[in-house]
């Protein structure tokens, strides 16, 4: 495996960069990397970022889960029925170019500024595009397997399981990936906007005290939390789900 | 099994007119004719998968289909690909029973796509002989095979049919190999295609010498030709 020597590599060099730029820097404007440590040491104890990380994570996982869900039962219904699909294929392309501060903004507005209309509205904000990923998947499906199943009296539970859930497997993934990427950059913003804990808020709150070396902690740790979550779940379930193409 | 087809058209295009058939409990028919005349589209007739039709059958219960390309679920190993159609609630004993009937033992966890042509239509016979079907449907299950694994697959065939018994409508174009396994043979032909011979082989299997089978299917390959039915079936 050639990329387990080159990224961490890669990543030094940009922190060692980082360090080279910040002993020129007022350290006001840029901190150096130990004082970031230290500081983030700092948050750790106090317990402040593992409470606002877990708000966030929480945020993240609930609207992740809903519009995965919500996502590709529309994707997967439009994708099955070429007469709904033509129907409300316009609906998805409006859906799409609405601006996330825009749902996030009229969520507030109605819901008031509560733990439903933030996670409401960045789920809002993820669903067409998981849906517009599941319909692919749809379109994709196997009709002759699906007569297969047919013939064979597989029942709709084990054609689900069996032959239409493990064809879907890959634009879930796809789905899945880019989702919880733009989902955890949206409930930043969420945050920010209208909560009152979470690394959004942090952030916000540190950005109004000028506390450049705070923003750096919560941004950095919210990263990792992310990439943990990629390389620990995302990546060995899909290599899970995967495994019969390796022959 | 016996059905009436009396029209099947694809768009404005009739494919199928007047077609009656009644297979058999335990007969071997192989159905023969030229490529695009509606052989396919009358075994998915009879298998249900095509429902949009005129006419009435009736017996299509207990079905089982061997259809060109294996259509084994990739994801899945071989265990749960016959367990799937054969034994749902099971634990696998019966699938694992019907995968060493067919050479197949040791290969439950393998996944289809490490299998070669050959062993993946054994598994696909496997697989419709382990839901004990009355009725077999075959489509050209032999093709893309070589010689030697053909003829393999071909014995295995009769034997499994011999022990299980279900009535075989079996699709090809291979005539020598009609002329070996058959005990009735059809020729499908025409547009719209009626069915245009109608032959019964009374001659033990056992007794089809390499000549013999050469000198029918050399008379079959007229009447898939012709599309007519010969002078005197009888003395083929
Ligand atoms: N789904 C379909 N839509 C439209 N036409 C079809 C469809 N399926 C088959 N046909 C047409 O019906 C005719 C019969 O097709 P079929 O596949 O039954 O032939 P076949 O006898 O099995 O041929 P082959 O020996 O080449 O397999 C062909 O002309 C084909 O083009
Ligand atoms: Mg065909």
């Amino acid at each position: 495996m050639p990329g387990l020597v080159t990224v961490p590599a890669s990543l030094l060099a940009l922190v060692l960069l980082w360090a080279l730029l910040a002993v020129f820097t007022d350290p006001e404007i840029l901190p150096p990397p130990l004082a970031v440590l230290a500081l983030a040491a700092e948050e750790w104890h106090s317990g402040d970022l593992l409470f606002h990380l877990g708000a966030t994570l929480g945020r993240v996982l609930t609207a992740f889960i809903l519009a995965m869900a919500i996502g590709a039962a529309i994707g997967i219904a439009l994708g099955l029925s070429g007469k709904a699909n033509r129907a409300f294929d316009p609906w998805l392309i409006v859906a799409l170019n609405i601006p996330a501060l825009v749902t996030i903004v009229l969520c507030y507005l109605w819901f008031g500024l509560t733990e439903v209309a933030a996670i409401a509205a960045v789920a809002v904000n993820k669903i067409p595009n998981v849906a517009v990923t599941l319909r692919e998947g749809a379109r994709a499906l196997d009709r002759e397997l699906a007569e297969m199943a047919r013939l064979y009296r597989f029942g709709p539970a084990a054609t689900l399981r069996h032959v239409i859930l493990p064809q879907l497997a890959p634009f879930m993934t796809a789905a899945a990936r880019s989702g919880i990427a733009l989902i955890w950059k949206i409930v930043l913003v969420v945050e920010l906007l209208g909560r009152s804990n979470g690394v959004g808020f942090q952030i916000h709150l540190y950005f109004q005290l000028f506390d450049i070396g705070r923003i750096f902690v919560y941004a950095i740790a919210f990263i990792l939390v992310m990439q943990a979550v990629e390389l620990g779940i995302l990546q060995p379930w899909e290599r899970h789900a995967s495994r019969w193409r390796r022959v | 099994m016996r059905v009436a087809i009396e029209s099947k058209s694809f768009g404005g295009d009739e494919i199928l007119k007047d077609i009656s058939l009644t297979l058999e409990p335990g007969s071997f028919t192989v159905l023969t004719g030229p490529s695009g005349c509606g052989k396919t589209t009358l075994l998915r007739i009879l298998a249900g998968l095509d429902t949009d039709w005129r006419g009435h059958i009736e017996g299509a219960e207990h079905l089982a289909y061997v259809f060109q390309e294996p259509r084994l679920l990739p994801w899945r190993n071989l265990l749960d690909n016959i367990r799937l159609a054969a034994e749902p609630a099971g634990h696998g004993a019966e699938a694992a029973a019907a995968l060493a009937t067919v050479g197949l033992e040791g290969y439950e966890d393998a996944f289809p796509g490490t299998l070669s042509m050959g062993m993946a239509r054994r598994a696909g016979l496997a697989r419709a002989l382990a839901v004990k079907p009355a009725v077999l449907l075959m489509d050209e299950p032999f093709v893309s095979l070589d010689e030697a694994a053909a003829g393999q697959l071909r014995e295995l065939t009769l034997d499994l049919w011999r022990k299980i018994r279900p009535s075989v409508l079996m699709v090809t174009h291979n005539l020598a190999e009609a002329a070996a396994m058959a005990d009735r043979v059809l020729v499908l032909s025409g547009r719209p295609a009626v069915i245009a011979a109608d032959l019964s082989l009374d001659r033990p299997r056992d007794r089809r010498d390499s000549g013999w089978v050469r000198d029918f299917s050399g008379r079959l390959r007229e009447t898939v030709g012709n599309g007519a039915v010969p002078a005197d079936p009888g003395s083929l």
